[in-house]
């Protein structure tokens, strides 16, 4: 049976109480929704995008401890990160909280006390809310650079 | 005949179980309600016994799945106080309310005109509206709630215009337990020449609803809230207004007599019943309209009542719970919020204790926005519910504020 306190480590606790990079960002240079229609979680992402690097990363809305701390802890690891580095973070999280593949916890450093959220089916998608929203944003940022 | 908790709960085969190893307090009967034995039984003879498409055959089975059909249609007519005419099985409240607004909407609503909602509707009884508002240049009108989370009288009077054409409104709010008066509603709308539509998914479980005596024009409900199956639900029309409103979907049973030339329309119910229809649904609904039947219904009610004021007044023991709908009339549901807790995380906590509750914006976003929060915890009792169920749900919320102190 999963436990409780897997899910609720104190790190998570904290960041859902208190997240960091919490706020609007006037000048960012992407932003991107995240919406979860089932629970009205919301969250906005904003990146300022420094040539290829992720020169700042914060974010606003509302939702539970889960989501905010996932989205706190996001930003915490994203700041100074080049697309790819981010991109590539967002790949590892994902096998680690929904296809429950624990072994990627290790390239995840902090983020690792989310693993936990892989044994709760109906909490994944809180976890992986903020996450979904940063891929959008980084999408709408490369946009420009593509050749059409 | 006197209500028996216990041995009713006994006819419930999955309070039986213990998810996280504890007893289940089941507190999510709002969202589906479980389905006693005789109503699976019922299902699964239906399929053992009198399978066979109904209105089709000339066999001996084939005129048993009708009657068995037919027959649910009438159990269910006489329960409500309807005709069996005025009985159109859906798939429940949902298509039951866009039926009304596609098939009579399309043919009273136009440019200009108003619909008039409460702020307090599930998303099933605005977003058809909306749908046709779009369609038709028309617009909806909203009745406030106030912080108790009442709608009043007045501000029907108020708003029911000379443009209005429907008023929409529903009996039982599913987020906030709130009875709304929908008889005096009928009147006021009634006196003004304006139909009422009456979401009854969340009364049908609760109170004894009787469409003549309300005098609703449309009373829609689902079969899965009031301990029927899935699938199969009920729009109870007045027979003059489903006769002039024009079919809503084609296809097989409506029709009388089809030609590429035209088609002949059947008579109501069948009207609107198009295509095979969920006969074993059907079945089942009926089974548990006789289930109901054979309770002592006041002494459920009396029953219910008791929950929600002992409920009511032990969470009031939490430090920094704040109750969402606090109307002097409501049924057995009571929607709260957490300091520094998000609605989620309490039904995660929750679970792990054996409470099933809802925790989220209950399909009402514009009742949330009312309030002010994004999302409640929402503890809905059915009439199987005990103290027991109670104080399991508080104790799961101490749990909580250990954890979020
Ligand atoms: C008040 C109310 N109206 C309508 C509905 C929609 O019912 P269904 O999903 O069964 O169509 C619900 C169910 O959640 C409800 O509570």
């Amino acid at each position: 049976m999963s436990d409780l306190s897997d899910l609720y480590q104190e790190v998570i606790l904290d960041h859902g109480r208190n997240p960091r990079n919490f706020r609007v960002m006037a000048d960012a240079t992407a932003t991107a929704e995240g919406l979860n229609p089932l629970c009205g979680d919301r969250y906005g992402v904003f990146l300022r995008m420094d040539g290829d690097r992720i020169a700042d990363v914060s974010f606003q809305g509302s939702g539970c401890a889960i989501s905010k701390a996932s989205a706190s802890l996001m930003s915490q690891a994203l700041k100074g990160k080049s697309a790819a580095e981010a991109e590539d973070l967002f790949q590892r999280f994902h096998k680690m909280v929904v296809e429950g593949d624990a072994s990627q916890a290790d390239g995840l450093g902090k983020l690792a006390v989310l693993k936990g959220v892989a044994d709760f089916p109906t909490r994944v998608k809180c976890a992986s809310l903020a996450w979904h929203a940063l891929h959008a944003a980084l999408r709408g940022e490369s946009q420009p650079a593509t050749t059409e | 005949m006197s209500f028996d908790v216990e041995a009713v709960r006994r006819q419930f085969p999955v309070l039986a179980q213990r998810p996280h190893g504890k007893r289940l307090a089941f507190l999510d009967s709002g969202a589906t309600a479980q389905k006693p034995q005789v109503v699976i039984d019922a299902v699964t003879r239906f399929y053992d016994r009198d399978n066979s498409n109904v209105h089709r055959g000339v066999y001996d089975l084939a005129e048993r799945a009708t009657a068995a059909f037919e027959g649910a249609r009438k159990r269910i007519a006489r329960w409500i106080g309807a005709d069996p005419r005025e009985v159109i099985f859906t798939r429940g409240t949902t298509e039951g309310v866009n039926l009304v607004a596609q098939s009579w909407g399309r043919a009273n609503v136009g440019p200009g005109d108003e619909i008039l909602l409460t702020g307090m509707e599930h998303h099933s009884n605005i977003v058809p509206w909306q749908l046709l508002a779009a369609e038709k240049g028309a617009k909806l009108v909203v009745v406030p709630v106030d912080d108790q989370g009442a709608v009043h009288l007045a501000d029907f009077e108020r708003l029911i215009g000379p443009r209005t054409r429907i008023v929409a409104v529903t009996h039982v709010s599913n987020a906030l337990g709130t009875v709304n008066p929908v008889k005096e509603i009928v009147r006021l709308a009634h006196a003004r020449g304006v139909p009422v539509l009456v979401d009854g998914a969340q009364a049908v479980p609760h109170l004894r609803v009787d469409v003549r005596d309300l005098d609703a024009d449309f009373y829609v409900f689902s079969g899965h809230k009031m301990f029927g199956p899935t699938g199969i639900g009920v729009l109870y029309g007045k027979a003059k207004l489903l006769e002039a409103m024009p079919p809503w979907q084609g296809g097989g049973d409506m029709i009388l007599s089809v030609s590429f030339s035209g088609t002949k329309f059947n008579t109501i119910p069948h009207k609107f019943e198009a295509g095979t229809p969920d006969a074993a649904g059907a079945v089942g609904l009926g089974a548990a309209v006789d289930w109901l039947e054979g309770l002592d219904r006041a002494g459920a009610e009396a029953h219910e009542r008791d929950l929600l004021a002992y409920a009511t007044n032990r969470l009031q023991e939490i430090p920094g719970l704040r109750i969402i709908g606090t109307a002097p009339g409501k049924a057995a549901v009571i929607s709260f919020v957490m300091e520094g807790v998000h609605p989620h995380d309490v039904g995660t906590i929750l679970d792990h204790e054996g409470v099933a509750v809802r925790a989220g914006h209950h399909c009402a976003q514009p009742l949330m926005e009312r309030f002010g929060v994004p999302a409640t915890v929402r503890a809905s009792m059915a009439l199987y519910n005990t103290r027991e169920d109670v104080d399991q749900l508080v104790q799961g919320l101490r749990r909580v504020r250990e954890m979020f102190p």
